[in-house]
């Protein structure tokens, strides 16, 4: 009803007046508003500002008037034209965002329905643990050696300054192989026999951890394993000192265990090291104050060390009286099952893959 | 090693009461500091109101009760009191603790009046823990064993005493330590007391036994024959007569009872009593039942036999090989004057000339054995005694003297303390000694400590902190010479007395300082790769296992005829007795183990080595260190493997020349017959081939799925388990990409795809690298991209799509410059393979 209004009455009517064009707009409003999507708008707009308009028809016959009249005229029909394309203007970008929000909508995903495909699977605990401590002392400048797990009882004994009767000689304590003469052949107890195999190398100094398998003759129970991970740091160079030792277990117990940890060092007895010592950390559950875990005494035994004994240095062809050193040695299992509350050893090898991938 | 406070204060004055817990806990912290581990410390000696002594005057059985008994003791009433009593070690007329009804024991227990099995128990016998007085609990607390229910009690004591006054009880704190092996000097009360007193700056003495001679010279009583002086360096006697087995003084069962061990009597506790304050065992005979009143010290002969005190019948003189052969082997053994075995020399003594209560008298034996001869015994006859553990540690040569006096000092006072006849101790000592001790000697030059412990200690200091554990120094050219203690058999040479310095100095005041290694921190080539090759395998969904290197040799069996595995000469358990030859046993044990439990499907991997035996002349094993995956998700199989290899492939960069998959052809088995190829799929693994960097091609592993008979061995039957393992030393040796960047042509690519049939028997690689061939330069990849078999194709043919992508670098190529391209595949692969465009 409006349109033929527009077309039919003023079109024919000669030119406007002014509330000719302010009812023009006033219905034009009206109608862009309730144009309800782009294809109605597009209408509404050719029939508001097209050639066939009422604004286009004026304006052609505007030359049939006076000048003065033609500009007043003129300048009013540009006004119109431009509120009324303004009104459109923003009624489409009302609409195309309508349309925009509609399409978006169809699309909408929930995200947890999303069904999990399989994931990366996971490095073994002890392998992280091991590799958190290479890269610790990787930072201070060793290097990783690495050897058989097989060994000669002169590596892994004989040159480590263990003599022929001492207790962990006894296939008591370790396991021998069909290999060799006699009981001569073993599994290496520790990986001290990496250090023999460097110091035979010659090349010194020698700054060196050395990880690895290791294997004792126990019943596998909570606690004990016959097969387990060892690290083992050994130190070759001119001048080494017992302090420097103490100065390393202090450095790298903070690297793994954090900076409030302390470490002491208690003398003890190994035969390959002289002064030997045993290693503790302040207890990692309480402090130090004194906990179940520890045993009410603050500390937890982490490992043994001490300057490496000159026979062994010896037995290598290396001067005890040019060079000195020290060593240690800890469980990378041990690490592992202290920093993540690990109450049976056995799931280390019973891979079950809630374990592998939960800790 | 149980030290007992109040002990360790009769040797220093250490000056710390018991109720003192500061004192108790820094005097623990001291023992600690010197290298004498405290792992317990025990408070005792208080409460026991209500427990008294009694005296066991009737035992009955409890009719339908097998492990109890009613015991009828004596507390000193009016009549015998009715007790339960579950312990088995005692007998008519011995006198044990009796705690009455409303006694609190150690733990806290209250006695109550119980019945049971239809007898009421008017209390509780205890043992020695009960009563929070040791570490026995293996039987009612002995205080007396008179033999006779009206046997007599130490003098001035009656039945119903509080257990308290009769064993005069006072509070006291044992300190359980443990003691490292090359410490024997602290396996006695004295040498712990030696290091406090060092430690402490306070004086120190080892009291002489006192000891008085009233008899007849000693020779005329007995003799002694070292017929092994190497194996014996020492041996002293004395003999004492005119005895009556008695008990102990309190004091002395108190601290046998602190120590760990059992009053006995008079004698026996002398024994023990000496060996636990100064460290050197000994050993009473009963003179009168040593036939010819002597005694030989002599190496076992072959087959030799002996009762030993705990009733067991030994063998000594041959050892029995795992084997079952024999060989004759060196037992040093004490025999009578008849050359009858009557002892194992520092380990166990005889049933035949055992102390008994008739025993009047006793020779009292206090040697140096050497710690070899009995430490191979002990571990030969499994019986390790506190005896043969001091002896093996080694003990001082210069005590036995002081030993054996001080045995029969205390069995002399025993007896005049219980109101006995006193004891007639024979004038003199029987001393033999065919090896005379030396004293060692050792320089030490305060520089090299100084370096060594990175200290600047002057050289009075040094000494000052010999001095007190025994270490006399005496300035030479190089600057001490320091004389090491007979005690001290562990200190050999320089080294091990900067460390007794160390220990007194205290390791805690020896200042940490900073080394660093002046080399780069950089992981090998080979470690670099292995992590990378596992970050690979984790990232394809496999989580990593670790399963043990000690397998069962059946298990490998199960999967073929691998290589003979090396076997452990003494496993724990037959079923873990080989090192692994291949990591596939573990793995599908670990994937049977997931099933078991019902987890989701699996992927597992594990680096690791695997050992074989070595050719002949050669000691040790070939060790390698391998790769296994086994993937046993729903899917999995051949091709999943072959993908992961191609991913590692990728991931390592290895360079493409002479990478393959070789696989045995129908009829064939010389691919699977190679090293390594242990539970593969006969038809469904291929070989993985590859160029080292000098161009030499090897295998470096296999790749395919595990072969259905060793699924079914390992309960997996009906299951597809992709297999890939890979030796990380060849693989890590492949070529890899040079690392110069590819130059890129900015003209656009032509795709092609061209699907030949080809007769299935023919690799899709061989098809594969005709058509690389033919493609010419201008080709940049071809890729199998379909694979299809069925309907509109013959039975044994298979319909293979491959992608081929051309790109020039100078221009765009024209349709006709790949339509030649395309027309010379078709052709070759026609003329070569008689494969077939398919249309």
């Amino acid at each position: 009803m409006n349109r033929k209004r527009a077309d039919g009455d003023e079109a024919s009517a000669g030119p406007p007046n002014t509330d000719v064009l302010r009812a023009l707009v006033a219905g034009a409003r009206q109608r862009i508003t309730s144009a309800e999507d782009l294809a109605a708008l597009s209408a509404v707009e050719a029939e508001l500002t097209g050639r066939r308009s009422a604004l286009a028809t004026w304006k052609r016959e505007l030359g049939g008037l006076d000048e003065a009249a033609r500009r007043e005229l003129g300048g009013e029909l540009n006004e119109k034209r431009r509120v009324l394309e303004a009104l459109i203007a923003e009624r489409r970008a009302a609409l195309v965002e309508v349309a925009r929000a509609g399409v978006l909508e169809a699309d909408r995903l929930d995200l947890t329905e999303v069904i999990p495909a399989p994931g990366p699977g996971h490095p073994h605990l002890v392998t992280r643990i091991r590799e958190e401590l290479e890269d610790i002392f990787l930072g201070m400048g060793y290097e990783i050696a690495e050897g058989p797990e097989v060994e000669t009882d002169w590596y892994n004994f004989t040159a480590l300054n263990m003599p022929p009767d001492h207790p962990a000689r006894s296939g008591q304590d370790s396991f021998y192989v069909d290999l060799g003469d006699g009981e001569s052949v073993l599994l290496r107890t520790h990986t001290s026999p990496v250090q023999i195999h460097l110091l035979e190398r010659g090349v010194l100094p020698i700054y060196a951890v050395m990880p690895g398998l290791v294997y004792r003759r126990d019943t596998p129970d909570a606690s004990h394993l016959p097969v387990f991970h060892q690290l083992e740091g050994l130190v070759v160079d001119r001048g080494i000192t017992f302090g420097d030792l103490a100065g390393t277990i202090e450095t790298f117990t903070k690297a793994i265990f954090g900076e409030d940890v302390r470490a002491r060092l208690r003398p003890g007895y190994f035969p390959f090291t002289e002064p030997s010592a045993e290693f503790d950390i302040s207890c990692t559950i309480c402090g130090g104050v004194g906990c179940r875990t520890c045993s009410g005494v603050g500390w937890i035994e982490l490992g043994g060390c001490g300057l490496v004994h000159p026979a062994v240095l010896e037995s290598t062809g290396v001067d005890p009286e040019v060079w000195s050193g020290f060593a240690f040695g800890f469980g990378i299992d041990r690490v592992a099952i202290m920093r993540h509350g690990i109450e049976d050893m056995r799931a280390f090898i019973e891979n079950d893959v809630r374990f592998l991938a939960g800790c | 090693m149980r030290v007992p406070l109040s002990w360790l204060s009769e040797f220093t004055p250490l000056d710390v009461d018991a109720a003192d817990a500061d004192g108790v806990a820094a005097l623990g912290a001291e023992l600690d500091s010197l290298g004498l581990v405290v792992e317990a410390v025990e408070h005792v000696g208080g409460g026991l109101a209500g427990v008294v002594v009694a005296r066991v005057v009737e035992i009955r059985p409890i009719p339908g009760a097998d492990r109890i008994r009613l015991a009828l003791v004596d507390a000193g009433g009016d009549e015998p009191v009715e007790v339960v009593c579950g312990a088995w070690n005692y007998v008519v007329g011995d006198v044990v603790p009796f705690a009455t009804v409303g006694a609190v024991l150690a733990g806290g227990v209250e006695i109550t009046r119980r019945k049971m099995r239809g007898v009421t128990s008017n209390g509780m016998l205890c043992s020695a823990t009960e009563l929070g007085l040791g570490a026995d609990a293996s039987g009612l607390f002995i205080l007396a064993s008179t033999g006779t229910a009206d046997g007599s009690l130490p003098a001035g004591l009656a039945l119903g005493t509080p257990i308290a006054e009769y064993l005069g009880l006072v509070a006291d704190v044992v300190y359980e330590l443990e003691v490292e092996p090359n410490r024997p000097d602290c396996l006695c009360v004295a040498g712990v007391a030696r290091d406090l007193a060092a430690r402490r700056h306070l004086p120190f003495a080892i009291p002489q036994p006192v000891v008085a001679e009233n008899g007849p010279p000693v020779g005329s009583l007995a003799s002694v024959v070292i017929e092994a002086p190497g194996a014996c360096r020492r041996f002293a006697a004395r003999v004492v007569t005119g005895i009556t087995t008695v008990a102990s003084p309190r004091d002395v069962q108190r601290r046998l009872i602190l120590s760990g061990m059992r009053p006995i009597h008079s004698v026996v506790d002398a024994s023990n009593y000496t060996m636990l304050e100064l460290g050197q065992p000994t050993h009473p005979y009963d003179l009168d039942r040593l036939p010819g009143r002597g005694l030989r010290v002599r190496f076992a002969r072959p087959g030799e036999t002996l009762i030993t005190l705990d009733g067991e019948a030994r063998v000594f003189g041959v050892e029995r090989h795992r084997s079952g052969g024999e060989r004759p082997v060196d037992d040093l053994l004490i025999c009578d004057a008849d050359d009858v075995p009557v002892g194992i020399a520092g380990v166990m003594g005889g049933e035949s000339s055992e102390i008994a209560p008739g025993t009047s008298a006793v020779l009292i034996e206090a040697a140096d054995f050497s710690a070899m001869a009995v430490g191979r015994t002990a571990r030969r006859q499994q019986l390790r005694t506190e005896a043969s553990t001091r002896f093996w540690r080694g003990i001082d040569p210069e005590g036995p003297v002081r030993a054996a006096d001080r045995v029969a000092g205390l069995i002399v006072a025993a007896a005049l303390a219980a109101g006995a006849a006193p004891p007639v101790v024979a004038a003199g000592v029987i001393d033999l000694q065919p090896t005379p001790v030396v004293r060692r000697t050792i320089h030490l030059r305060p520089g090299r400590l100084n370096v060594l412990l990175g200290t600047s200690l002057r050289t009075d200091a040094i000494a000052g902190y010999l001095a007190p554990i025994g270490f006399a120094t005496e300035p030479d050219s190089a600057g001490l010479a320091v004389t090491v203690p007979p005690f001290r058999p562990d200190v050999e040479r320089e080294v091990d007395v900067i460390e007794e310095v160390a220990r007194h100095l205290g390791y805690e005041h020896i200042a940490p300082t900073r080394k660093r290694s002046p080399g780069v921190g950089l992981l090998t080539a080979h470690q670099a790769d292995r992590r990378r090759l596992a970050g690979l395998v984790a990232g394809y969904g496999a989580d990593e296992a670790w399963t043990s290197s000690i397998v069962n040799p059946g298990h490998e069996r199960k999967l073929g005829t691998g290589t003979a595995p090396v076997e452990l000469v003494n496993p724990i358990v037959r079923e873990e007795s080989a090192l692994r030859t291949s990591l596939l046993p573990g793995l599908l044990g670990c994937l049977r183990q997931n099933a078991s439990v019902r987890n989701p499907a699996v992927r597992l991997f594990e680096i690791g080595h695997v050992f074989a035996h070595p050719g002949a002349g050669v000691t040790l094993p070939v060790e390698r260190e391998q790769l296994g995956v086994v993937l046993g998700f729903d899917g999995d199989g051949a091709p999943e493997a072959v993908r992961l290899w191609q991913g590692i492939a990728e991931g390592l960069g290895l360079a493409d020349g002479g990478l393959g998959l070789v696989q045995d052809q129908p009829g064939s088995r010389a691919v699977l017959a190679g090293a390594g190829a242990l539970g593969c799929h006969p038809t469904r693994t291929a070989a993985v081939a590859g160029a080292d960097a000098s161009g030499t091609v090897g295998t470096v592993g296999f790749v395919g799925e595990v072969d259905p008979a060793a699924l079914e061995a390992f309960n997996l039957a009906g299951r597809r388990v992709g297999w890939l393992v890979l030796d990380t030393v060849r693989l890590f040796a492949l070529r890899r990409r040079e690392g110069r960047g590819p130059v890129l042509s900015r003209f656009p690519s032509s795709d092609i795809d061209l699907s030949f049939t080809l007769d299935s028997s023919v690799p899709a690689a061989r098809l594969g690298s005709v058509v690389r061939a033919a493609a010419g330069e201008y080709c940049e990849d071809v890729r199998l991209v379909d694979v299809f078999r069925g309907p509109g194709l013959s039975p044994g043919l298979r319909s293979l799509t491959f992608r081929l992508r051309f790109v020039a670098p100078d221009r765009t190529l024209t349709d006709a410059d790949v339509a030649v391209a395309r027309a010379r595949c078709i052709a070759a692969a026609e003329a070569e393979l008689g494969a077939g465009l398919r249309g």
